[in-house]
């Protein structure tokens, strides 16, 4: 049978739930209600109020609660109702979090959950990709499934993961995208990307809802001749430099794609990253397909040019191919 | 419970890092110093206990000194200096009310809490200078240290985001079935931070066991309390929460300890949180840069008079506790014991460059 995107996450969290008695759910309307996505219907009824609290909206006090918690052993499962809500709770997981592990030795196992992106007409607060405040404080770990698989295999190592671990979730896949899982325990390990289209021509480096977005753009491209290789990172931090390098040194030109805006985005680290370790092996200058410098817009006109799609993929990687 | 007898209970916490060789003590591991046990008095249980309160005001207010007076001055502690000095009794008077199962989170003019928790003051004094002895191994300085193994919690500069923590940390013992209660210290000026009240409304929404601790000093760096709240008291936030809140003379170390134990009482019982206002006054500037010349003139003096270990002292006599000669030795062991302690921190190396890079994630 086949399983949703959420399905996968809800299924990943609540394994790890039967499995260990210390993990448990926090959150705004994650019991009764079961989550603004209902990513965690029935936990209450199945788990209890003991380890399904529904908070106060009160995003510091659910990431603060989270890290003394986890200080003391428990591992939260924390859930943000929307990732563009994170920067309320934003002191206590990049001053208190990330750090406590290499200032005084202590451990905080905890994970961030967070519906992001946009593609849904959420408006400015609703559709944000607020991974890169995360990405440029060390302590944190960053993940961004693309998959149904990714998603329960990375929530599960997210879980067990002895540092702060922020899983963003893309919202707009939750529902749309769906797989055959393997029955059983497994699991995706953090740190790892993953080539999930092999080419020969060029590579298209990116993650979350847009590894959809240049799957499709290469299947365009295979009609016209060009071989595409697409790369998911599937994990922000630690980032896998090996596999990007490789990627780069086997296609020679590679196009940089992410939903998030442009200035400050991943695509500048990977360009960096690029330049200094495989600059030789480039035949064509980076490129990148992001979101402009602005707000998620609202209006679908408006919407719609935010956001890269294949067709702005297609456009900039012919260029890239016939370079 | 004095430094030497606390039996830790075995609270599942994790070990350090196996990578970090350089410095795997824990906090109360035995530095070697020679820690006075403050119970050479016998005779009835309150006479003992405030020999310890004595003891332990004196040994903070000594390192302190130390510290602002000496130390920094010499150019051998770096950085910010915060200092509780006349504010000794709230962290002794409230933390000796503590087991070993009940998590501390010190803010920075508690300094007395580690010591209180078994911390020598010698990895006090090394953290101050940036040495590997201190509890972050230079990692960070002052007070900004903590140690699971005692159960006591590092704060950060943005003091009030300790709240919801120590509110999670209740959550967690409430879950685990352990009857420890959460002491969370801040000062009047966290009370005006967002996190500070998202952080008790969590804990009284969840009836946690956190006994909040204002320490009261009338002084955030250089705002007075009437820009930082327009009601009289902190303590009169607590009826909002529907939370008691007790107001309690912060100079008098006996009075905290009493109200610790009420405080404490409720909390582990599982009534929910309990807000302690000790009522103080800050001796100092904010830090040792800062002369303080907006204080009105007059407080200290007056406040000076008020001096929380001065008061013990003459209770101490009044009430027939203890001998003039028991007080002048207690002041010349402690001065012995900070004398080894700066002597032993002064020794401890700085950490080595080449470990800059460690102990970011736990595998990296």
């Amino acid at each position: 049978m086949s399983t949703t995107y959420l399905e996968a996450i809800r299924e990943g969290l609540w394994e790890e739930m039967e499995r260990d008695p210390n993990v448990f759910c926090i959150g705004e309307d994650i019991g009764e209600y079961g989550g603004a996505f209902k990513v965690t219907a029935g936990f209450l009824e199945h788990f209890g109020a003991k380890r399904v609290v529904d908070t106060p909206i009160s995003e510091a006090a659910i990431a603060g609660a989270s890290i003394g918690a986890g200080l003391m052993g428990l591992r939260p499962v924390a859930e943000m109702q929307f990732a563009d809500f994170i920067s309320c709770g934003f002191d206590q997981i990049v001053n208190f979090a990330a750090k406590c592990r290499y200032r005084w030795n202590a451990s905080v196992p905890m994970v961030v959950r967070s519906p992001s992106g946009g593609g849904i007409h959420g408006g400015p607060f609703h559709s944000q990709n607020p991974e890169m405040w995360f990405v440029r404080t060390p302590g944190l770990k960053v993940v961004c499934p693309a998959t149904a698989y990714d998603a329960k295999g990375l929530i599960k190592s997210a879980i067990r993961d002895n540092d702060p671990v922020l899983f963003f979730e893309h919202k707009a896949l939750y529902r749309k995208i769906k797989e055959d899982l393997p029955t059983g325990d497994f699991t995706v390990p953090i740190g790892k990307a993953k080539v999930v289209r092999e080419g020969r021509d060029l590579s298209i480096i990116t993650y979350g809802a847009m590894v959809w977005t240049a799957l499709e753009a290469a299947e365009t491209l295979a009609k016209e001749g060009a071989s595409v290789e697409v790369v998911d990172l599937r994990t922000l931090v630690p980032l896998d430099r090996e596999l990007i390098c490789e990627s780069v040194r086997k296609t020679s030109k590679v196009l940089l794609l992410h939903e998030d805006t442009r200035t400050g985005g991943l695509a500048g680290e990977l360009a960096a990253t690029i330049s200094e370790n495989v600059f030789e092996y480039l035949d064509a200058p980076i490129v990148r397909v992001t979101a402009p410098d602005t707000p998620v817009p609202f209006s679908p006109p408006l919407e719609e040019a935010f956001l890269p799609n294949a067709e702005k993929v297609v456009e900039k990687a012919r260029w890239l191919y016939r370079y | 419970m004095t430094a030497k007898d606390s039996a830790f209970a075995p609270l599942v916490y994790y070990p350090l890092n196996p990578k970090l060789e350089v410095n795997p003590m824990s906090a109360v591991e035995a530095t070697g110093a020679e820690t006075h046990s403050a119970s050479t008095a016998a005779g009835s249980p309150q006479a003992e206990l405030a020999h310890k309160c004595l003891y332990y005001m004196l040994l903070m207010r000594e390192v302190e000194d130390r510290i602002e007076r000496k130390l920094y001055r010499q150019g051998k502690v770096l950085g910010g200096v915060y200092v509780g000095r006349g504010q000794e009794a709230i962290p002794v008077g409230s933390a000796l009310v503590a087991v070993p199962e009940d998590v501390m989170f010190p803010s920075h003019r508690d300094m007395a809490v580690f010591f209180i928790r078994g911390v020598s003051a010698r990895r006090v004094l090394a953290q101050y200078m940036g040495r590997l002895g201190g509890l972050t191994r230079g990692r960070d300085g002052n007070m900004h240290m903590g140690d699971m193994s005692v159960n006591v919690v590092s704060i950060i500069s943005a003091l009030a985001a300790t709240v919801p923590v120590a509110a999670g940390a209740a959550l967690a013992l409430r879950y685990k079935g352990i009857p420890g209660v959460a002491f969370s210290y801040f000062g009047d000026g966290s009370t005006s931070r967002g996190d500070w009240h998202e952080g008790v409304n969590f804990a009284s929404v969840q009836k946690l066991p956190v006994v909040f601790i204002c320490n009261n000093n009338q002084y955030a760096y250089s705002t007075p309390l009437n820009l930082q709240m327009a009601c009289a008291n902190v303590a009169d936030r607590g009826p909002a929460y529907n939370m008691p809140a007790e107001i309690v003379d912060g100079n008098d170390v006996l009075a905290v300890y009493e109200a610790t134990r009420r405080a404490v009482a409720h909390a582990r019982g599982g009534q929910g949180p309990y807000l302690l206002e000790c009522k103080t006054f800050r001796m100092t500037g904010h830090s040792a840069h800062d002369a303080a010349h907006y204080v009105p003139k007059g407080l200290f003096e007056e406040w000076g008079k008020l001096d929380p270990i001065v008061r013990i002292e003459k209770r101490l006599l009044d009430e027939n506790w203890g001998t003039q000669e028991e007080i002048d030795e207690l002041h010349a062991a402690v001065t012995r014991e900070v004398d080894d302690a700066v002597a032993w921190a002064e020794q401890s190396p700085y950490p080595d460059a080449s470990t800059l890079l460690d102990d970011v994630y736990e595998s990296q």
